[in-house]
């Protein structure tokens, strides 16, 4: 792997076969990715287009058919760790044992542990709700307690996947600047998944656009606004324009299926 | 034109504890539906209007009940029903929380006991007493024990089995994307979202388990509470009969209150819901 790289993934190639009709079906095509150690990158494209399977594949959760993917792994921490989605909290557990989950799973004390995630718990500034279940926090805090979770264990690059989406549109604003605050604090590489243009824009050192099934990396922007950004950003030209040229390509990848309902009106749209 | 809405005011929880109790209407009319209850059925074995001979009294129950806890044959008929489900029921947790939990995570496993749950689940396990009694004979606890253990062993395990099937892949993905061990992954993932199967297997275990205690016991007419409830029949004072099917009730009541107790315990987790009132 190129000196510099925390993550660099060649040629990777997805295949399953769905369990219901037996076919073999593509959801991950020839994706190479590159991202430079402390880069954040966003990944975006149309809702099943494989960006939460290729986040998975690198996460090892699900096994890639083909390709290769190195991580860089420092002496201390792992390599990677994953932000889920809304709600994958234990409901079982407290906050603090939650976040203390990960160095659970690597064989240190619960003592030690809870020890170890409390700056992070500090950091996602949910101090005083460490001893709160899960069902008493809200959406955002929540999310703020998945982001620690992941970050205790301190992985060499930050695997989130879609984690403001089930979020308000205020709290996830809000939660994007946090974002910000906090990777700028923590020193991390993101990779970051996400079906929201402007959250991608507003996030990422680079955004790679990907095609609707099977998954393959369309375009790979740079995003050259300065930071600290400032939610207010969003709404400069040099963002809308980003924006637009976005949009522009996951809409060609949305426009056949809108062709095809309209060519067959009252007919099953032919993908 | 405008439409009138009716409002009504917010009326805060009252303090007092006289009128707290007052305005608890659930506990009122409960009490109230027991009192009438029993005056009325009081009332018409003194005039007469029911024969308290083969129906019983409220008070002659009460009566009974004091002569009964001076004798030293009912202290050993309590000890040894007591023996009996609780030695019975405890087997049961014992072995039907680990064969659920290990049937629900191989499936093979499950495919093999899956005959036999079916099995035993839909025979009427009262017919299988007297094969029990010759297994087992007739004087002891022992076929007594496993009357009780049969009904409440099957009720534990398909429900904890269901438990762990049903596991929520969300948490599985996060207990495998920090590489916990398998082990772990039992104990912080599997093990706690099967705790409300296994409570439900102990609900339903508890129930089985006092029917297996009572017919065993009629049956073999050895000893215990269910040999009282017979003898006092037998001499036909039903007064002293039913104060013997009144702590069958109590212990039933007993083992739900203490299964909810250990629910309370386990479920702090959850959020109360509106249909958790009480």
């Amino acid at each position: 792997m190129d000196k510099g790289l925390a993550l660099q993934a060649r040629d990777v190639r997805m295949e399953y076969v769905d369990q219901a009709t037996g076919d073999r079906l593509l959801a991950v095509d020839r994706v190479d990715i590159d991202i430079t150690e402390g880069e954040f990158v966003s990944i975006v494209g149309p809702s099943g287009c494989g960006k939460s399977t290729f986040l998975k594949i690198v996460n090892g959760l699900f096994p890639a058919t083909a390709g290769t993917i190195e991580i860089r792994q420092s002496a201390k921490g792992v390599a990677h760790a994953m932000v889920f989605q809304d709600s994958s909290l234990f409901p079982w557990y407290t906050i603090i044992d939650n976040v203390a989950y990960g160095l659970i799973c690597q064989g240190v004390s619960k003592k030690d542990a809870q020890r170890r995630a409390q700056p992070l718990i500090d950091l996602v500034s949910l101090t005083g709700f460490e001893s709160k279940f899960p069902y008493q926090l809200s959406g955002g805090m929540q999310q703020r307690a998945n982001l620690a979770r992941a970050l205790t264990v301190d992985p060499e690059i930050l695997l989130m996947d879609e984690p403001f989406a089930a979020l308000d549109a205020q709290t996830r604003e809000l939660m994007q600047a946090e974002l910000l605050r906090i990777w700028s604090e923590a020193n991390k590489t993101v990779l970051f998944i996400t079906h929201q243009i402007d959250e991608a824009i507003y996030l990422s050192d680079r955004v790679l656009v990907m095609s609707a099934r099977p998954g393959r990396i369309l375009a790979d922007i740079t995003i050259d606004l300065p930071r600290p950004r400032q939610l207010e950003i969003k709404r400069t030209p040099e963002f809308i324009t980003y924006a637009d040229q976005i949009w522009g390509l996951i809409a060609k990848q949305l426009k056949p299926h809108i062709h095809d309902k309209a060519a067959h009106p009252g007919g099953e749209a032919v993908a | 034109m405008s439409v009138a809405l009716a409002s009504q005011p917010l009326r805060s929880r009252p303090r007092n504890r006289v009128t707290r109790f007052l305005s608890n209407e659930r506990l009122l009319y409960g009490l109230a539906g027991i009192v009438v209850f029993l005056l009325a059925w009081e009332l018409g074995s003194r005039t007469g209007i029911i024969n308290e001979y083969f129906f019983g009294r409220p008070t002659g129950i009460v009566e009974a009940g004091i002569r009964e806890v001076q004798t030293p044959r009912f202290w050993g008929d309590l000890a040894a029903s007591f023996f009996e489900f609780a030695s019975g029921f405890v087997l049961a947790i014992i072995l039907g929380v680990p064969v659920g939990l290990a049937a629900g995570r191989f499936r093979r496993l499950q495919y093999a006991l899956d005959p036999w749950l079916n099995f035993f689940n839909s025979l009427p396990r009262i017919a299988l007493l007297p094969v029990l009694v010759i297994m087992f004979g007739v004087f002891g606890p022992w076929s007594k024990i496993a009357v009780v253990f049969l009904g409440a062993f099957f009720s534990i395990v398909i429900p904890t089995m269901q438990g762990v099937r049903t596991t929520d892949k969300r948490f599985v993905d996060v207990a495998r994307s920090f590489r916990a061990s398998e082990r772990l992954m039992f104990r912080s993932v599997v093990i706690p979202s099967t705790v409300p199967f296994i409570i439900t297997g102990l609900r339903l275990g508890v129930a089985r388990a006092l029917i297996g205690v009572v017919t065993a016991e009629l049956y073999t007419q050895t000893e215990g509470i269910g040999v009282l409830i017979r003898r006092a029949t037998e001499n036909s004072d039903a007064n002293r009969a039913l104060f013997g099917v009144l702590l069958f009730t109590i212990s039933g009541i007993v083992g739900v209150e203490s299964v909810r107790r250990i629910e309370a315990r386990y479920q702090k987790w959850r959020p109360a819901t509106s249909l958790d009132r009480r």
